[in-house]
């Protein structure tokens, strides 16, 4: 029998005899008669080593791959040494939510730390602690906008469909229509936009770079948006946002995103971090937990969860959302991985992801694989190909390579610092020698 | 304690990434941000640091006892935490095609019969990110199969006032219109209450059992007959679900839905706020609703499919899988037996530290509660003005961390305490020791523990000042 009780079976029987009861079965006197299990029909516990070898055994049946062309949504980074270091100590990985401030200053000042952090990446004024991802953030964003005035939202074609998909089913909860404005040349079509913006339209969820990795001309389209009285929610990649125009900057009313490219690896789809940030005016429809800067009675800086009106624990069904667990581990590793790479760090990242993948583009290009769409892209494109897509990704995963993700007939390639020339250079190779 | 962001110098910076090794390929200057983000400028040492002090000024399971009702802080196993950061698990594309993700959806799988059994769920999803979000997914898919059947009427869900915040909230999430019902005294469900609400337009009833107030609802069986006789379905919200691990299902006790907080009955780690995982189990009719992609097994090995009326997705990808990994490694280190013997613990810890207190706090729960029981400071506030927040602040200086103050609201003066099955007696004894003292202190000096703590990082802060005037980003000197 595995398990983690410090007392013995000696110790046990001995408080429950104190207690007056001959075997534990007698604390469980309210559950009816007849409901108490004989066994679960699971095997006994096992030891430590036996849970290892079982656990890494499963694991080796999953493909790690040297060499990734494949983000679409979770994106393959360098990690820094000391972001693992620092958010495995105890105390963050073992804490609650720092519901007592006296002594959860630490966790308390790291999300105070991270709402900086996300404000400056986004230029917006406001943001909460974190909700559960990019797609999350997005659909939480459009409860924020909409109301019984305004109840339609409005989408993007060109955003993620994982992200499509969750607004999809937020939205059927919430009783909000959602619509999809049509692309063009894999960008919002502003003739689509206009002629979907009626006065019952509370919001365009728009992404840049988006689904095929371009850049949209977000600052005109939020111009129209606003002109017609709705709200601009764009989603961004936090690394781009070291290198391009802020969410603030193009004129965003909420900038949303997934975090995970700030020091979380790949992990299968999780956890990764849903970040939200705000203008001054929509601080108070945040979701979630915010911490704000106070002083303790001696004077001493202090910080405390607050804006907590907003909350499901004071205002239950009429609460904004029903968030409480949220990713405050993981919004501590975004801060650790952003000190760690400071401002040029972060910079030379974007530079480096675009740059490659403009190399990788002109190399694909010579070979027959071009590009499906015109104009400026951050660190994803999408091409054609000469032969079908499954066989040019079967050649190059033999090779040990994730090439990029099928999409339409087509390949979404990504590239990120991790992809040397070298690795860029084989992967052209191994295509080269592939047959129809 | 200075900021990050007040720490480090221009120039001061990790050498993290080689020289760019192709062309350069600057985009083009229009669309370049005008103000670069402001991120701090420091040292490896700093950071590391900096970041050992915040650790310090931080309490975790690992720092001393932490009996926050509810929550169920119980210690988080090394090996778990070792097994989630595997390259064969961390290192893996959530896009990867499926047949080179088996060990993934494996985990997936085994998790799901685990946990099934456990709960007597036929089906589930690891999707929802928390207990919240796992509420939020198990009311769509009980909207969706009312929906389905054509009863669009049934729109109400039925919640005890007794009831986690999150229940009603995640109920107008999804839609519903919420019914609040008185509970009894002792938190369990008002029969007759029930009676008369439950109808033609009821979607469903939210419960946790054990109650928070830490007892087990007796009407259980009768509780779930009065829902399904009128059509709705029941959800049982897992919070309290260690007390009853291996000891009573939820599915026999008649519940539809259910959804477990990973991070609590299954020690993962709770990060300060998260990472969690609230996975959602379902009886076999409703399973085409779950939200996809599920795992499937097939004679070829595992695949992923979705529901055929699937309420859609309620997040990217499959959920927080790491989370799931920690709580696999953890199933099989219980097994069958190590389950029921750390439900049957965690009850006992808690009935002998409300054994231990009865004489001196007015108990909540009755004679025997389960796996969390509720004192009522109310008495000792009127005879010596000192609060449960005083007495939780007290708490602070002698190293332990609070119980859950004020909550079940039906409670005044509340304090919830869950010890858990990973304490020692000599653990539980210094906790009954300390709030003792703390009691006859607040007999003895009571303005002395209206001023606690004093030996924590810091003194009692100024909430009000943080809502009126929210400060909630580094304002940089200009």
């Amino acid at each position: 029998m595995g398990g983690y009780l410090p007392s013995s079976a000696a110790e046990r029987a001995g408080m429950l005899h104190e207690l007056g009861f001959s075997d534990e079965c007698q604390l469980y006197r309210d559950v009816p008669d007849g409901m108490i299990l004989e066994a679960l029909a699971l095997p006994d516990g096992l030891s430590e080593l036996e849970v290892s070898r079982e656990m890494r055994s499963i694991a080796a049946k999953n493909v790690v791959y040297r060499s990734i062309f494949r983000g679409a949504g979770a994106y393959n980074h360098y990690i820094p040494s000391i972001v693992k270091q620092v958010t495995s100590k105890e105390e963050f990985v073992t804490a609650y939510t720092p519901y007592q401030a006296e002594i959860s200053q630490g966790i308390l000042q790291s999300i105070f730390e991270y709402q900086t952090l996300i404000c400056e990446l986004t230029g917006l004024d406001a943001s909460n602690a974190s909700v559960y991802d990019g797609a999350t953030a997005a659909a939480e964003a459009v409860a924020m906008c909409c109301d019984k005035k305004r109840p339609r939202a409005l989408v993007a074609a060109s955003v993620n469909p994982q992200v499509k998909r969750v607004l999809a089913t937020y939205c059927e909860g919430y009783g909000h229509p959602l619509q999809e404005v049509p692309e063009k040349d894999g960008r919002v079509d502003p003739e689509a936009l206009a002629a979907l913006l009626t006065p019952d339209a509370a919001c365009l969820v728009l992404a840049s770079p988006n689904f095929y990795g371009l850049i949209e001309d977000a600052a005109a389209l939020g111009g129209m948006l606003h002109a017609a009285g709705a709200k601009l929610i764009l989603s961004v990649n936090p690394i781009a946002s070291a290198l391009y125009k802020s969410a603030g900057e193009l004129g965003a009313d909420i900038a949303v995103g997934e975090g995970q490219p700030l020091g979380m690896p790949l992990s299968f789809g999780g956890p990764y971090l849903g970040f939200m940030a705000a203008k001054a005016e929509l601080m108070r429809k945040l979701p979630g937990r915010i911490v704000g800067e106070t002083t303790d009675k001696n004077g001493n800086r202090a910080f405390v969860l607050t804006l907590q009106a907003r909350e499901q624990h004071i205002r239950r069904e009429k609460a904004g959302s029903n968030i409480c667990s949220n990713e405050a581990l993981c919004a501590m590793t975004a801060s650790v991985y952003a000190a760690a790479m400071g401002q040029r760090g972060l910079t030379e990242v974007a530079r480096q992801c675009h740059a490659k993948a403009e190399y990788l583009a002109g190399r694909l290009a010579r070979i027959g694989y071009l590009r499906r769409h015109s104009g400026a892209f951050f660190h994803e494109f999408l091409t054609g190909t000469p032969i079908p897509a499954e066989n040019a990704l079967a050649a190059l995963s033999e090779r040990g390579i994730l090439g990029g993700l099928p999409v339409d007939g087509g390949i979404l390639w990504c590239t990120t610092e991790m992809n040397s020339k070298a690795d860029i250079d084989e992967l052209i190779e191994v295509l080269k020698g592939v047959r129809a | 304690m200075k900021l990050l962001f007040e720490k480090g110098a221009p120039g001061r910076a990790l050498s993290i990434l080689p020289k760019l090794d192709v062309p350069a390929a600057e985009p083009e200057a229009a669309l370049l941000r005008e103000k670069p983000a402001r991120l701090p400028n420091l040292s490896e040492t700093e950071i590391s640091r900096h970041y050992t002090e915040l650790a310090k000024r931080t309490h975790g399971v690992n720092d001393g006892f932490y009996p926050l009702g509810s929550c169920t802080m119980k210690y988080n196993p090394k090996i778990d935490d070792e097994m989630a950061a595997l390259p064969g698990f961390a290192g893996i594309h959530p896009l990867q095609p499926a047949e080179d993700a088996q060990g993934c959806l494996e985990v997936l799988d085994r998790l799901r019969g685990m946990l099934c059994e456990v709960t007597g769920m036929d089906g589930m999803t690891f999707q929802p990110a928390a207990g919240a979000h796992g509420e939020q997914t198990g009311l769509l898919t009980i909207k969706a199969y009312h929906k389905h059947r054509g009863d669009r009427n049934r729109v109400k869900v039925i919640v005890p006032d007794s009831a986690h915040g999150t229940n009603p909230a995640s109920a107008a999430m999804a839609g519903m219109t919420v019914v609040s019902i008185p509970s009894g005294p002792d938190g369990c469900v008002d029969l007759d209450a029930l009676k008369k609400t439950a109808g033609q337009d009821t979607a469903g009833l939210m419960l946790t059992n054990p109650n928070t107030l830490g007892i087990f609802d007796h009407n259980i069986l009768e509780i779930t007959r009065i829902v399904h006789e009128a059509g709705g379905l029941c959800y049982y919200d897992g919070a309290n679900l260690n007390a009853v691990m291996g000891v009573v299902r939820p599915g026999d006790m008649g519940f539809d839905v259910v959804h477990l907080n990973l991070h609590k009955t299954f020690a993962t780690p709770h990060g300060g706020g998260g990472p969690g995982a609230g996975a959602v189990g379902v009886k076999a009719f409703l399973k085409p609703f779950l939200p996809g992609p599920v795992v499937e097994k097939t004679e070829s090995g595992y695949r992923f499919t979705t529901p055929a009326h699937s309420i859609g997705a309620v997040k990217a990808f499959y959920g927080n899988f790491l989370v799931d990994v920690r709580a696999l490694a953890y199933a099989l280190t219980l097994g069958a037996d190590g389950m029921k013997l750390a439900a049957t613990t965690a009850v006992l810890n808690a009935n002998y530290m409300m054994a231990k207190l009865r004489g001196a706090f007015d108990m909540a729960s009755g004679e025997v509660c389960m796996h969390e029981f509720v004192m009522s400071l109310e008495k000792l506030k009127k005879e010596t003005g000192v609060s449960a927040l005083d007495v939780a602040k007290a708490m602070l200086d002698e190293g332990m961390h609070p119980p859950t103050m004020y909550f079940p609201m039906i409670v005044h003066e509340a304090l919830m305490l869950e010890p858990t099955e990973t304490e020692s007696r000599e653990t539980l004894d210094e906790a009954v020791n300390v709030l003792l003292q703390i009691r006859e202190r607040a007999y003895s000096d009571p303005e002395g523990v209206k001023a606690c703590p004093v030996k924590a990082p810091i003194g009692r802060p100024d909430e009000v000042a943080a809502a009126r005037n929210p400060k909630i980003r580094y304002a940089f000197p200009e």
